[in-house]
């Protein structure tokens, strides 16, 4: 059980010092996965024949002299939005439910060339679509801090397993929070980098302009290392940034002074819960106390984030996912009548009800006549708010908040009113919008023992400043809010009957 | 009929440029192949592909909105047009609508003795769809991508046009333009040309133009003509009937030569365009369009002003060996190798388009090599052969691209200029031919001609004919 | 709010999205359809005049592939996960009667 206790970095250094074997590690993930799965279902696809041939490969590399980095062995899963070549990829939907991809996804690829085992994908929000995982076509994934909860969404899978020690670190992807959230509700580091910096290709896009892998792990050097590994200048992505500088894990320094963190009044006010509001404080409290110059602003614009999120991603969504037709891949309804039949009942039938109300919401603002007065309107929206970012950044290096107004909702609040889940998204829009980097580190937990988490918001580019903060912070807290969930402590039976259960009566439920 | 109409057309023609590569990804845009031998995760729209833009693409449309008196968008963009279809495997297209390539620009063209300006509104970089193939007895369609991304340049043209043999000189001229430019081959049948006409009528006189409709489908320019005669009379025959033409869309169908509305509450026809995310706008700076304006090959009139100045060939031999490219730079390759613009244009002008027209070839199908044509030239100035078996290794060369120098030699196609042995045939030819001799020498000039057939005839047509003829009167003499 | 939407509206976007709706999904989606449209309508409370619509975050342009024959026959993986196909093609219902 040792093995497990590591982050990435710490496993990867006993694999290069072969104090541990890559299979002995890839064997403890899974083994981890196999107990906590029935309780957890953060995997869509777990794949122990192809992770363990992975690990016997990457042994052989490391003791050829080929393999040498950080991450070289360390086990990982990935969003099952991204695709791996001959490997499951469902975006987590009944549509794309018999799909093995014909290439692997550039941040994947990286990830491979790190020597990374991967352990399989990861469950999410159907197309990335939610902010719970709960619309997974495979059931829910629950929040190994309490089973009763949500991990938050939609890279809950990966956020959980990382949370629940399935996998040494995971990929998600973040189109308007995705990554941040969850990874603010399972008590684990998290990060969005700047748009561009990580290839999309082969990321199974939900909305183009502001979807962004980035790593979740156990702490924030891991989170520096994966980002190192994952990014790459990418001829076959057009909006993929050739960027001067990769070397993120030098910004891991144990120092803020005269760093300029802002505090958005905005972030802080109505809606916000008081445990949250005052981790968060704490957390500031601390970096000030470091020798960072703290103090609260005015951000503007934040409620108009999510109305102008809601048309771009929807009216992209409803286009990137018209492929999605039942010709050349994926589900095809039987009983069609002719071609239109066709479409309209592969698609209805495999896609649930939350795509269904995005693709919809998306077709109709880029509808004839609408499509000024909506779509154009929030791309002129969007404009404000990066111009509203850019006047902070002016004045502060970063700017910190909340990820997420609560702590994880139980399972089965959120989705009957749509757009109180949508809220609930209020802090983390707006940095998709504005292609900025942030990330979300643990500050704390509340009565419940469910994890708070601090967001960092960075200027274009400035990564960098954002992990140097999350260390200082991690050095000064010692790491308190980043321990494992404790599994057997919460309620979770690991062998539980009850995950199984519930998973049928999403699954039902997902039809219905 | 009482009352006069006239017609009001608009073309929508798309053109397929003769780049590499498809328009965002590095499959093959050759023509034919086995079913989807040429694609990719991104022509055939897997999931989380993106496409990346071919440079070419832009410079050759670049090319054709110079050529036709466009101005160049210098930050233009491309966006998406939604539309589900089989043939589309994105079920949008990547096209550009609101700011597309090029604009305002025109070509002249000669309607009857006039010359007249047929103004472009508009010329877009897009993708080509894939190809679908229908099953006729299990009632389904089979969907083949290797067309699906091939670029395409569309331009869009004002409603200037009044007539089908307006719209036949027009598109004519926009294929001369773009095969000159070498940015396409227009081929109609391969369907590398393709033209949407937009047509109404009004009465003549009236300033307000009638209801239009789109028809498709038109691959032929007499497909073309035909279409725009029976939609015309379609037209008026509404209108005369007090009907209204309703704005539609029809396709054209060239077997039964008629048209059909194509109506269905399933093609609503809202493209829901927007800019596309995954592409970033392309901005053209001043010194790329001069090095594209640079890089232009010369045009047909600056040729023939050229071709006037430097060889002496007839104006009519200029104009009809500059109507294709491909002709003209026959003409100027076998030229430049040989020397003599002359004879070069009178084997292009005679036997060439002799044998294009038996074979119904174009002169994009020629495939001979100037090279050959030159030395054949250089074999008859020389006197190797003569004029007759000239004509006969042409064909050679025609069909095979020979080397003449080796096909005479090997099939022994000299001519033979050997004195003893012509002599001796003659000999043979005058004994065995006592009446057209004692014709000769009884004054029939014509009898000669006879003797000349019955000696090349021995010589299997290798004879200098000159000298047959001169040995021939010597020897009747004697 | 202002925003109502029609049944023949969401008939009309369901033609678009090609989705077909039961009664029940099409009340729904009405209602959540006005309720977002609602919402995104506070949009107009701040005046965009004079803003230009932003559809990339950075001024990147002209990225270019050169015109390089790089994919070679892979017929067999595009066809791979085909839910029908027939001989090297892809096989839907006829498409024009």
């Amino acid at each position: 059980m040792e093995i497990l206790e590591f982050t990435a970095l710490e496993l990867g250094e006993k694999i290069q010092r072969r104090e541990i074997s890559v299979r002995e590690a890839a064997q403890a993930a899974l083994a981890q996965a196999e107990a906590a799965e029935p309780a957890i279902n953060s995997y869509v696809t777990l794949d122990p024949e192809g992770a363990l041939a992975q690990a016997d490969e990457i042994q052989r590399k490391i003791d050829a002299g080929e393999l040498a980095g950080p991450l070289a062995g360390v086990p990982v899963a990935v969003k099952d939005n991204m695709c791996i070549k001959g490997q499951l990829t469902t975006c987590s939907s009944k549509i794309l439910s018999n799909f093995k991809p014909v290439y692997t996804a550039e941040a994947v690829l990286n990830l491979q060339k790190a020597g990374a085992v991967i352990l399989g994908k990861t469950n999410m929000d159907e197309f990335a679509m939610g902010s719970t995982t709960e619309t997974s076509y495979y059931g829910p994934t629950k929040n190994p801090h309490n089973t009763a909860h949500v991990p938050g969404g939609s890279s809950g899978g990966s956020c959980a397993a990382v949370a629940a020690r399935e996998c040494f670190g995971a990929l998600g992807s973040d189109t308007g929070g995705s990554i941040r959230q969850p990874s603010s509700f399972c008590g684990v580091v998290g990060m969005k980098p700047t748009y561009g910096t990580v290839s999309r290709y082969g990321l199974i896009a939900y909305g183009s302009s502001l979807d962004q892998i980035g790593p979740i792990t156990k702490d924030v050097s891991d989170c520096a290392a994966f980002l190192e590994a994952i990014t790459s200048h990418d001829p076959k992505d057009s909006t993929s940034i050739r960027r001067e500088d990769y070397r993120f894990t030098e910004a891991l320094q144990d120092d803020v002074k005269g760093m300029r963190i802002g505090i958005p009044r905005d972030y802080m006010g109505e809606g916000l819960d008081g445990e949250v509001r005052e981790a968060v404080m704490r957390a500031a409290k601390v970096l000030e106390e470091k020798g960072a110059v703290v103090e609260e602003f005015d951000l503007g614009l934040v409620k108009y984030a999510i109305p102008a999120y809601y048309t771009i991603a929807s009216a992209e969504a409803s286009s990137n996912l018209e492929r999605f037709d039942g010709v050349k891949y994926g589900y095809r309804a039987a009983g069609y009548e002719d071609l239109h039949s066709m479409y309209k009942k592969t698609r209805s039938e495999g896609f649930g009800a939350e795509v269904k109300r995005r693709i919809m919401l998306g077709s109709f603002v880029l509808s004839s006549g609408y499509y000024d007065a909506y779509y154009l309107k929030a791309l002129r929206v969007k404009a404000l708010i990066k111009k509203a970012f850019d006047n902070a950044f002016e004045k502060y290096d970063m700017i910190l908040g909340p990820a997420a107004p609560t702590t994880a909702p139980e399972l089965g609040s959120s989705l009957s009113d749509p757009l109180k889940m949508y809220l609930g998204d209020i802090y983390t829009i707006s940095v998709n919008l504005a292609g900025l980097p942030g990330m979300s580190a643990p500050v704390g937990k509340d009565h419940r023992g469910l994890p708070i988490g601090m967001q960092l918001i960075g200027n274009v580019f400035q990564e960098k400043k954002l992990l140097r903060a999350a260390y200082t912070y991690e050095c000064a807290t010692e790491k308190q809010f980043e321990r494992a969930a404790e599994l057997s402590g919460t309620g979770a039976a690991p062998a539980g009957t009850d995950g199984a259960g519930q998973e049928d009566t999403a699954k039902e439920a997902h039809q219905a | 009929m009482t009352k006069q109409y006239e017609t009001v057309i608009g073309l929508e023609v798309h053109i397929e440029l003769a780049t590499k590569t498809k328009i965002f990804c590095g499959c093959s845009t050759e023509f034919g192949g086995a079913p989807n031998t040429h694609t990719c995760p991104v022509c055939t729209g897997m999931p989380g592909s993106l496409p990346v833009l071919n440079r070419q693409v832009v410079e050759y449309a670049m090319a054709l909105g110079l050529a036709t008196n466009c101005q160049i968008t210098q930050v233009c963009k491309f966006d998406r047009k939604n539309y589900f279809y089989p043939d589309n495997p994105q079920n949008y297209q990547i096209s550009q609508l609101y700011l597309p390539i090029a604009r305002n620009g025109y070509v002249e063209i000669e309607s009857g003795a006039e010359k007249k300006k047929v103004r472009i509104h508009e010329m877009h970089m897009e993708e080509d769809a894939g190809k679908l193939v229908h099953d006729e007895w299990d009632d389904t369609s089979l969907v083949d991508y290797n067309r699906s991304g091939v670029p395409l340049v569309e331009i869009v043209s004002e409603p200037d046009m009044r007539s089908a043999d307006e719209v036949i000189a027009y598109l004519e001229k926009l294929r001369m333009i773009a095969q000159y430019l070498g940015v396409s081959d227009c081929k109609l049948q391969e369907g590398s040309m393709r033209a949407d006409v937009n047509l109404s009528v009004r009465e003549a006189g009236t300033k307000d133009f009638g209801t239009r409709t789109e028809m498709k489908n038109l691959n032929s320019f007499k497909a073309i003509a035909h279409a725009i005669e029976g939609e015309r009379e379609r037209q008026i025959e509404l209108l005369e009937a007090g009907k209204e033409v309703v704005q539609e869309t029809r396709r054209w169908d060239d077997n039964k030569e008629h048209s059909y509305a194509m109506r269905s509450k399933e093609d609503a026809q809202d493209y829901r365009y927007f800019p596309e995310p995954d592409l970033v706008p392309i901005v053209i700076s001043d010194e790329w369009i001069d090095e594209i304006k640079a890089r232009q090959p010369e045009l047909r009139t600056e040729k023939l002003e050229r071709y006037r100045k430097e060889f002496d060939i007839p104006q009519y031999d200029a104009e009809i060996i500059t109507e294709s490219k491909k002709m003209a730079d026959l003409f100027e390759e076998t030229t430049a190798i040989c020397g003599k613009p002359k004879k070069v244009a009178n084997w292009l002008m005679v036997e060439t388009f002799r044998l294009m027209k038996d074979n119904g070839m174009e002169a994009d199908d020629l495939t001979f090599s100037p090279a050959n044509l030159a030395r054949l030239i250089d074999l008859v100035d020389a006197g190797t052969i003569n004029s007759s078996v000239a004509k006969k290794v042409f064909e050679k060369i025609f069909s095979e691209d020979v080397d003449p120098e080796k096909y005479v030699e090997e099939n022994g196609l000299k001519m033979v200029n050997d004195e003893d042995a012509l002599r001796e045939t003659i000999e043979n030819v005058i004994a065995a031919n006592p009446q057209a001799v004692a014709d000769y020498k009884g004054g029939k000039e014509k009898a000669l001609g006879a003797l000349m057939g019955q000696t090349m005839k021995a010589m299997k047509g290798k004879a200098n004919p000159g000298m047959v003829n001169q040995m021939l009167r010597e020897m009747l003499q004697s | 709010m202002a925003n109502r939407i029609s049944d023949e509206t969401i008939e009309y976007v369901g033609i678009l999205a090609k989705l077909e709706l039961s009664d029940s999904e099409k009340e729904a989606a009405k209602a959540d359809m006005e309720k977002m449209l609602d919402y995104i309508d506070t949009l107009n409370e701040l005046d965009t005049t004079g803003i230009e619509p932003m559809s990339h975050v950075f001024q990147v342009s002209n990225v270019f592939r050169e015109d390089v024959v790089t994919n070679g026959d892979s017929r067999e993986e595009m066809l791979a996960n085909a839910p029908q196909r027939k001989d090297d093609s892809f096989e839907v219902p006829r498409t024009i009667g």
